[in-house]
């Protein structure tokens, strides 16, 4: 009924290898955006904006960055949360250093910087697997939160050793700050995720993309058929901090808009966004967004049943959702290991044969 | 003697009893991952459940107390009884032994063969499962632990060190009693691995699964062998941590602490856990003495991963590691 190609001739190559092959599909993505785009900006209200639609869309630029990294690259990085932190300061730096340049251009150096500080940590990835990889990455996760908590010309010699996002606009909308309508930072968070996504789709079937993917699936076979593993993980890393730091900027400017770095990218934000992607699928842009949706629904749902309905306090909830989650892994990664994205797979070869499954 | 170097010395000293206790944490992930090559991330997290049980125990309390008070209404929260020490360990052995089987009953049994990412994410989960489970049945606020290990300052250290340096040494008695702790352990783990049958089955289980399997030997019981091993290993380790800073949530941190000690030790390696373990605790402890003053202080959070990040820089499989043959 669905997804069928019958009758959706393809005329030329460009068709043929396009995102989306499918009418159906192709048609449904329109659907989104347009209602993305054109409609939730009229209807969006600060409770659905700062509840939901922000941090989905921010942490869907995050899970798709270590997305790159983790399921096409196969580099285990627990670092996430130290990555957003050095997008999120690099972006206050630029906002108090320069305020009248455009957000834009913020947000976007920010995404640079973190991309270099990204390649610095990933250098010994060269030397180090697996594992040890992994915990490597942990040492970039201390130190850079140490070192944003510790060095005041970070948080420019603030008293509080916070960062509090100033008043800032783009083509004269004002996007940061108490004063930000929920409409501006809906709109500046999804051309991010956007674009973010557009990139990330076009990098990972392309050239750069088929030799992270060898490096993921072995690393010496890929070396002898001429795939240069320094360029291949180098890249790898650079792509996914420069996602990563964008997200951390978002996430500071435009979601929380004061942070302490060691509260709002400590190691938990590490786990959160390695469970966003395992959750959604390694090595899928649309499980990053499946991910990243389940995360932050989860607990908004949650809170809703739990402390508003059942009436139970608040701290029973919390660890309630600690079991859920864990537990959800784990019957995830038994069930289906490679998470949301392969369900959805499954579903529409379902949906193509039905209801004639024979 | 010069005042700085006496400091040092002491410095030293404590960060050997420091090392010893992240040793302790270490051992029960060495453990797992020999037999069964799963990187067990939930080792801290079992600490912060055995200790958190051995408390709850002690004091009576009636396990999921808040939970049955939510749903139920009503205010029970203690049995009403105090249970002595040792019973309350034995106890609180079972209930890993029990967590060790429903482990590999109900998780690892089914990932059996996937790669080992899988399993180190799996382990996160449980991590996060058991956490909650732990906070859902006995509370998560800090409550305190003892067993009657004796705490405090050593005299006799003080005094000793006072007659020949004129200057009192400040020893913890906790520490050195989890050294000796840690020493019998140690002991006691390589005995049972050598002379006991079951030790003899974990180790060919550790070498080659599938020739351990084709001489008769259970993977399954042997897997719930490794980690109720563990939980033991994890027991004494959040005894230790629990009467030193108070059970609560940062204990389940010291796995995030035992990692770069495995690293420096290398994954496949008792001794390299201990060794490890001394050189990270002595290592912060001095950098933080020297360096620390210097640049703002607090250097111990990330001091041992970037020191074991440089050092897996010049030699990726650690200090006793297994040499990685990789081939294609």
């Amino acid at each position: 009924m669905f997804y069928r190609e019958a009758g959706d001739f393809k005329t030329s190559y460009q068709a043929d290898s396009q995102t989306f092959p499918i009418k159906f599909d192709r048609y449904r993505y329109y659907v989104v955006l347009a209602i993305a785009f054109g409609i939730i900006p009229f209807v969006i209200n600060d409770y659905w904006a700062n509840a939901l639609l922000l941090p989905f869309l921010i942490y869907a630029i995050a899970a798709i960055g270590l997305n790159i990294l983790v399921g096409y690259c196969g580099q285990v990085s627990l670092g996430t949360g130290g990555f957003m932190a050095v997008g999120a300061y690099a972006c206050y730096k630029l906002m108090t250093a320069f305020p009248e340049v455009s957000m834009f251009i913020h947000v976007i150096l920010a995404g640079g910087i973190t991309a270099a500080v990204g390649v610095l940590f990933g250098l010994p990835s060269l030397r180090i697997k697996g594992f040890y990889l992994a915990v490597a990455t942990l040492a970039a996760q201390f130190f850079l939160v140490w070192l944003f908590n510790r060095v005041p010309w970070f948080y420019n010699y603030s008293a509080s050793g916070q960062i509090n996002a100033p008043e800032r606009d783009t083509f004269g909308i004002i996007i940061t700050g108490p004063n930000a309508p929920a409409w501006a930072t809906y709109l500046f968070c999804l051309i991010f995720l956007t674009a973010c996504a557009l990139i990330a789709r076009n990098l990972t079937r392309g050239t750069m993309g088929r030799t992270w993917m060898a490096i993921r699936d072995m690393d010496i076979a890929a070396e002898i058929i001429g795939v240069n593993p320094l360029k291949a993980k180098m890249t790898a890393f650079a792509v996914s901090s420069f996602f990563i730091g964008i997200s951390g900027a978002l996430f500071f400017a435009l979601y929380l808009g004061a942070v302490e770095v060691g509260e709002a990218f400590g190691i938990q934000k590490s786990f959160l966004v390695l469970f966003m992607v395992i959750i959604g699928g390694l090595g899928s842009i649309f499980g990053s967004f499946a991910g990243a949706a389940f995360l932050v629904l989860l607990p908004v749902v949650l809170k809703v049943v739990g402390a508003d309905m059942l009436g139970w306090p608040t701290d029973i909830v919390a660890h309630l959702q600690l079991v859920i989650v864990g537990g959800l892994i784990i019957v995830f990664l038994i069930m289906e290991p490679h998470g949301l994205a392969q369900l959805w797979r499954v579903a529409k070869e379902k949906l193509r044969l039905w209801p004639f499954p024979h | 003697m010069s005042d700085q170097l006496i400091f040092a010395i002491e410095v030293i000293l404590n960060g050997l009893m420091a090392g010893v206790l992240y040793a302790l944490v270490a051992l029960g992930f060495v453990l797992i991952y020999k037999a069964s090559g799963i990187f067990n991330y939930a080792q801290g997290v079992m600490a912060l459940f055995a200790a958190m049980t051995l408390v709850g125990i002690m004091n009576g309390q009636v396990p999921f107390a808040h939970l049955i008070n939510a749903i139920f209404g009503g205010h029970i929260t203690h049995f009403g009884w105090n249970i002595p020490a040792l019973l309350a360990i034995i106890l609180t052995m079972g209930v890993m032994v029990l967590l060790a089987w429903a482990v590999q009953q109900f998780v690892m049994r089914h990932l059996v063969g996937q790669e080992p990412i899988i399993l180190f994410m799996a382990t996160i989960g449980l991590a996060y499962f058991l956490e909650g489970v732990a906070d859902l049945m006995w509370g998560s606020e800090i409550k305190t632990l003892d067993v009657g290990l004796p705490q405090g300052l050593n005299v006799w250290i003080d005094d000793t060190t006072y007659g020949i340096f004129g200057y009192g040494f400040f020893i913890d008695n906790l520490d050195i009693v989890a050294t000796v702790i840690a020493a019998l352990l140690v002991a006691a783990l390589v005995a049972f691995s050598q002379y006991t049958k079951q030790g003899r089955a974990m180790r060919a289980v550790a070498d080659d699964h599938q020739a351990a399997l084709s001489v008769g030997i259970s993977l399954n019981f042997i897997w719930v062998l490794v980690w109720s091993v563990a939980g033991f290993v994890a027991l004494v380790a959040g005894i230790m941590w629990g009467t030193k800073s108070g059970v609560q949530f940062s204990l389940s941190l010291i796995a995030l602490k035992a990692l770069p000690v495995l690293m420096l030790g290398g994954f496949t390696s008792i001794p390299g856990a201990i060794v490890g373990g001394l050189i990270i605790g002595v290592g912060e402890k001095l950098f933080e003495f020297a360096i620390g003053p210097m640049v703002g202080g607090a250097t111990e959070n990330w001091f041992a991963y970037v020191l074991a990040l440089i050092f897996l820089v010049f030699r990726p499989q650690g200090l006793f590691g297994e040499k990685i043959i990789e081939r294609v």
